[in-house]
């Protein structure tokens, strides 16, 4: 059963529907949060409802295209053979 | 009445008994000695808390067993992941390995159960040097130089941890290990910084990922999990609500995600995201609230079985290929289908994903952040989450199993491979689901729910749209056949300096000093001799001699004249002698009268 589950999920055959699965997912995750209970609220940000999707989505854009420049532009990224080991 | 059993006394003798025993009967004794550690756990549970074990030495108490809910908690994960590590490692026939293990996991409960400074220094002492095994135990010239710097980062943490000890003692501490009084002495910092370095804390982090992915397969697996959280525990137990770990633990949680991106090595990466773990625990540490340190110490027993179950799902892959550069792997799903999953389980876990261990764990430590009014280190904490699901959970997966297709003939890893991920697994979603027999055992009482409806659409919201942005921007995460540059620079380059230093200047002031005494200390010694020579030698000595063989010569020249050859001489000089001799004597004894 895992087997099979792996294997359609890995097919690129089936990649449009595995995508429709993924928005499919987003979307119910994000809905339901505007239905929720909200008990922990601390801050103003608790109070919106999708704050974390957005804030997710942002977060791991941020992270990307900060660590790419970190790498390229301040020379942190080197040559396999650099430390000559 | 049961007596109390240290569980040390299994693993540290048995460590010794292994290399005797041959084949099957060496793998039940792996097997058997972490499960007489798990009864000495389960006994201890029974008996009531306090101090077991102390030993006189020197008139200082050694105290041995110092057992209390903190110590039993730590007692309890280092006993389980023994056991799943050794299952993991049961095909590896190189006993020097599991001696290793057994001594580094000896040492860990060693740490965990003492009662005073100088019994967890030497505990301490003996994980650093039985870990720099595993790494040595690759034997390639890589890990070889791994081990050697891992070594000495230890050494240099381990004297710093003393020296602090030494000189709280001496300023009339109390050798008892607690709570430190946060005065800001000399004392204090440098026993935070030798613990620190242990918690692979940023800028004395890089020993972590230098030697983790160096190590070898099932090695590294004992490494993620014992050195890092052993020095969580003592973070616990000496440094609560030290405001600097606040800081330094958030810039943890951010800075492994960072280079997590930059990074191609699985294992490195993976390495890194402990960094990042670990700062959970160590901004717990630091907030100090009895909430907050629940949740280090929860996160911590979660993460000691998630990432063992991470390090052996990319210690299977690069079992099994030899490969170990996303850049070189891809498309393994189809031939490791079950090692995927199991993988996946971890990456659930680490993530956050409710029903996963990590759930019930990691969002206590941001909820204390939040209930403390941190909301900066809360959403830091939040946004490290994001980058944890976005490596471990897709980065790696993806182009370790999806992506471009290697065309490596990968199969399944060895049956023991699979067991001891799968009790790994099991756990990570047993702590999942049910959560409350790990909340028990934390050392305060716990009021926090994790699965309410809020929290629960939050996560799945953060992690999902983590997910589509992964997805977004799937080109710029390429893995790129790099490697970056951390604060092990500094010693790496740095020894080159010091080797410059060392043949340049060193070496040439050494030349310079060199010909000044060739030119001119032996020139004058050269003209100091030959007026030696002259003077002396030719004119005192030699004269000397000279002059006394010549009046020998002169001497035996004028004896040879005497020697005539006739009898008649000879007896006339006997006759001439014998008369001056008895005259002498006859004048001599006149004269005294």
């Amino acid at each position: 059963m895992i087997r099979k589950l792996v294997l359609f999920i890995g097919d690129p055959a089936n990649s449009k529907k595995v995508k429709k699965i993924g928005i499919a997912m987003l979307i119910v995750t994000f809905i339901s949060d505007f239905f929720v209970h909200r008990e922990h609220v601390h801050y103003i940000w608790d109070r919106i409802p999708g704050w974390g999707a957005l804030y997710g989505f942002v977060s791991c854009v941020i992270i990307i295209l900060a660590s790419k420049f970190y790498g390229h532009q301040c020379r942190i990224m080197r040559d396999e053979d650099y430390y000559n080991d | 009445m049961t007596e109390w059993i240290h569980p040390s006394v299994f693993y540290i003798p048995g460590a010794f008994l292994l290399p005797f025993l041959r084949g099957r009967m060496q793998k039940a004794g792996m097997l058997l000695i972490p499960l007489l550690g798990t009864a000495a756990m389960y006994l201890m549970m029974h008996l009531p808390h306090g101090t077991y074990w102390t030993w006189n030495f020197l008139g200082q108490s050694m105290i041995f067993g110092s057992v209390d809910k903190l110590s039993i908690v730590f007692g309890w994960v280092f006993v389980i992941m023994s056991f799943i590590g050794m299952v993991y490692a049961l095909h590896v026939d190189d006993a020097g390995q599991h001696v290793a293990a057994l001594l580094y996991v000896g040492g860990s409960l060693g740490v965990t159960f003492s009662g005073d400074y100088l019994t967890l220094f030497i505990f301490w002492e003996l994980m650093a040097f039985s870990s720099a095994y595993l790494v040595f135990a690759r034997r390639e010239p890589e890990a070889i130089r791994a081990g050697f710097r891992y070594i000495l980062v230890h050494a240099f943490g381990g004297v710093c941890l003393l020296g602090g000890v030494v000189l709280h003692y001496l300023n009339g501490g109390s050798m008892l290990v607690g709570p430190l009084e946060q005065d800001g002495s000399l004392a204090f910092y440098m026993m935070l910084i030798g613990v620190i370095i242990n918690a692979a804390v940023p800028p004395l982090h890089a020993w972590l990922t230098d030697a983790y992915p160096e190590g070898t397969v099932t090695g590294s697996v004992f490494m993620s999990a014992f050195t890092t959280k052993t020095a969580v525990y003592v973070l616990v137990r000496v440094f609560p609500g030290t405001e600097l770990l606040v800081y330094l633990g958030t810039i943890m949680a951010l800075y492994g995600v960072v280079y997590a991106v930059l990074e191609n090595d699985a294992r490195r990466l993976l390495a890194y995201h402990i960094v990042s773990q670990v700062g959970y625990m160590v901004t717990g540490v630091g907030i100090g609230t009895e909430m907050s340190l629940n949740g280090s110490v929860s996160h911590a027993f979660a993460h000691i079985l998630y990432k063992g179950l991470l390090f052996m799902g990319a210690g299977a892959v690069i079992h099994m290929t030899g490969r170990r550069k996303l850049t070189e792997l891809g498309g393994l799903y189809r031939t490791m289908p079950i090692t995927l999953v199991l993988y996946m389980i971890g990456g659930f876990a680490i993530s956050a994903f409710p029903l996963f261990s990590g759930f019930v764990t990691k969002s206590m430590v941001v909820a204390a952040a939040s209930a403390d009014h941190r909301p900066l280190v809360a959403l830091l904490l939040t946004m490290a989450s994001s980058g944890t699901f976005l490596h471990t959970g897709l980065k790696l997966p993806y182009y370790m199993f999806f992506g471009k297709d290697s065309g490596l003939e990968a199969k399944e890893p060895p049956a023991n491979m699979i067991w001891g991920m799968s009790i790994a697994a099991f756990l990570c979603i047993a702590i999942g689901c049910f959560p409350k027999p790990l909340y028990d055992l934390l050392p305060f009482p716990v009021d926090f729910d994790p699965y309410t409806g809020d929290h629960v659409t939050s996560a799945l919201g953060i992690l999902l749209f983590t997910g589509l942005g992964f997805f977004m921007l799937l080109k710029k995460l390429d893995p790129e056949p790099t490697i970056s540059i951390d604060t092990d620079w500094f010693y790496r380059k740095g020894s080159r300096v010091f080797m410059w230093v060392a043949s340049r200047p060193v070496a040439k002031t050494d030349t310079y000093i060199g010909d000044i005494y060739k030119t001119w200390f032996s020139r004058f010694i050269l003209f100091f001799s030959d007026i030696l020579a002259r003077i002396m030698d030719v004119r005192g000595i030699d004269g000397a001699v000279n002059g006394i063989a010549n009046l020998f010569l002169a001497a035996s020249r004028w004896m040879r004249t005497t020697t005539t050859g006739f009898v008649r001489q000879y007896a006339a000089t006997m006759l001439i002698a014998g008369i001056v001799i008895l005259g002498y004597y006859l004048f001599s004894t006149l004269m005294s009268l």
